[in-house]
């Protein structure tokens, strides 16, 4: 389990990667802002916490647990832990978005660590369930982790991949949702209440636990579990998260998803953060 | 007539069970679709066969994962359902992610044009060749009967790509004698030699076309028949080399026209090659087809038949 010391560190970490991706936004204005900002934690814990098995020098090393992003749009804060841990160039972050890049404003199967296609929803969840399957067929360890969106689940093909897994005891799988509650234009309950989450996943044969997703120690803990525990049902990870966390204007607004900031609103949220 | 009961789905997937055996990267998976050879399989090799249920989105995804992993898979459904309910996952997940990883995915299709006759247009696919063709990076197999469906076993083992295959739900009498006189790779085979016009027909319809070729030749005229079975990868070249044989070129297809299908790829070779060569084309028109009644009769109706595209041949174009 998680130190003290450990716990700052992953902290201070977060506030780091938070600042770099206002930094690439303030460039790149095509990139969505706040729902790369409520998965920080859930990043920073995966990568520098090493609950992922990876080399970033070889991205497609066998031993490596599968991770899928499913919520392509929201991975932006994603590139700079990538580029620290030595997938890229870190001077590749100053050029997201422009031309002759390989970082857009969505990340795509071309930049090294990202597994698959992810700009558009609702398919992740089932890709990594044939992933799952495979490395069951062939008796392998690793584990599959998938960062999901709540506003995809709106998509029907969600949960013809939710039953699936169910059925086939994909056990190997951990599925972290990002439970930020606001979609395009609105909270996720104004528009189909997506609740009772938990309970909806369970009766599909699923083993779920839900953490505040900002809580590094929470997030580790709990992760760490589902990874070793004895469970033979697919895992969720419900992470309550806040959209736009950590930038204040951002935070309350239910149409953060499309807002952008100008170059002195990122400054002044720089600052806030530091 | 012999092989007249052969199903090309049953000879694909008895194809598929045989190389099971010794060969334990092949996985099907199947959107509830099934045949008596799946059965089979499903007895003999249960780790390797899934069934997604009537879920078609999540067949090419869960396909896209156990490809991702190395397993060359055979994504088994019914044409509309595999193409079309699906065809957003297989852009993204098929057509975009193998143009970076390798994936080796077989989408068997059953059902081309009006083989579910019966069932009324919701299960016809008169899109299907239009569709996938603008899809990047995905092959397209049409065979036109047994002989053809048999060869494409090892072309899907060897080559690691996305592949589309537009089976024929209906059995019917084989064309070829023998598949190692076929070469897949150039994906056409001359069937009649002619003069003058040539029918260029795919699947289904080069049934007809040999039918209309043979009536012809009955009455001294000799027009050439060319059977399409590999719409993409094929030797345009040597396609082309062909048809300039020829004054005019008749497409035959169980499909919509003016729509980018079989029509739309012939055009497209004669015009890059500006060529003068006249080009008719035959299929179905701007609408869908809400008749009930046999292939046969609903290719009457439409003009499809082999009498009335003899009629439209000598008419129009002797």
């Amino acid at each position: 389990m998680l130190d003290q010391k450990m716990v700052k560190c992953l902290t201070d970490k977060a506030s780091w990667v938070r600042q770099e991706t206002l930094s690439i936004h303030q460039a790149a204005q095509e990139t969505r802002l706040a729902s790369s900002l409520s998965a920080v934690e859930i990043f920073v814990v995966l990568y520098y916490g090493r609950l992922l098995k990876f080399k970033p020098n070889e991205p497609d090393w066998e031993g490596r647990d599968r991770f899928l992003i499913s919520k392509g749009h929201g991975s932006i804060s994603l590139y700079p832990i990538l580029a620290d841990q030595g997938y890229f160039n870190k001077k590749e972050l100053n050029r997201v978005c422009r031309e002759g890049s390989f970082l857009g404003g969505i990340p795509d199967p071309t930049i090294p660590g990202f597994e698959a296609v992810n700009g558009s929803l609702g398919h992740g969840l089932g890709v990594a369930c044939g992933v799952s399957l495979a490395l069951k067929r062939k008796k392998r360890k690793e584990k599959v982790f998938v960062l999901l969106g709540d506003g995809e689940l709106y998509e029907g093909s969600v949960w013809e991949a939710v039953m699936f897994a169910g059925e086939h005891k994909l056990d190997n799988l951990i599925v972290i949702l990002d439970n930020n509650k606001i979609c395009m234009l609105d909270y996720c309950r104004n528009i189909l209440n997506l609740e009772p989450l938990d309970k909806k996943f369970k009766v599909f044969n699923w083993h779920v636990k839900s953490v505040n997703g900002h809580d590094i120690y929470q997030l580790f803990r709990t992760l760490t579990n589902l990874r070793n525990g004895k469970s033979d049902k697919p895992k969720l990870l419900i992470a309550n998260t806040v959209k736009g966390k950590g930038v204040s204007t951002l935070e309350c607004d239910p149409l953060s998803h499309i807002r952008s900031l100008n170059a002195e609103e990122v400054d002044k949220a720089i600052a806030e953060l530091k | 007539m012999k092989n007249l009961q052969e199903r090309m789905r049953d000879v694909f997937l008895e194809q598929i069970y045989n190389r099971m055996h010794d060969d334990d990267r092949l996985f099907i998976v199947t959107a509830d679709f099934g045949s008596p050879v799946l059965d089979k399989l499903r007895k003999d090799f249960t780790e390797r066969i899934v069934n997604v249920g009537i879920a078609e989105q999540n067949l090419i995804n869960i396909s896209t994962g156990l490809a991702l992993e190395g397993y060359i898979v055979y994504a088994y459904a019914i044409i509309p359902f595999l193409t079309m309910r699906a065809y957003e996952q297989i852009r993204n997940n098929l057509s975009l992610l193998a143009q970076i990883k390798e994936m080796n995915i077989n989408l068997i299709g059953v059902g081309a044009g009006l083989s579910y006759d019966m069932s009324g247009p919701s299960h016809c696919a008169l899109e299907d060749i239009c569709i996938m063709r603008t899809l990047p990076n995905i092959c397209i197999f049409s065979p036109s009967d047994c002989v053809l469906t048999k060869t494409f076993i090892n072309y899907s083992i060897e080559n690691k790509r996305p592949k589309y295959m537009r089976l024929d739900a209906k059995p019917m009498p084989n064309i070829y004698k023998d598949e190692n006189m076929l070469d897949i790779n150039k994906g056409f085979c001359k069937l009649v030699e002619g003069k003058e016009v040539c029918m260029v027909s795919t699947g289904f319809m080069t049934h007809t076309a040999l039918k209309v070729a043979n009536k012809l030749m009955k009455e001294g005229i000799h027009i050439g028949l060319i059977d399409i079975f590999m719409i993409r990868p094929i030797d345009e070249r040597m396609l082309f080399e062909e048809l300039s044989k020829y004054n005019c070129v008749v497409t035959l297809e169980e499909a919509f026209i003016n729509k980018g299908g079989l029509d739309s790829f012939i055009a497209s070779i004669l015009d890059t090659r500006k060529s003068k060569i006249s080009l008719r084309r035959m299929g179905f028109g701007d609408k869908y087809v809400f008749d009930i009644g046999s292939r046969d009769y609903l290719h009457k109706l439409n003009g499809l038949d082999d009498v009335s595209v003899t009629r439209s041949i000598k008419d129009e174009l002797l």
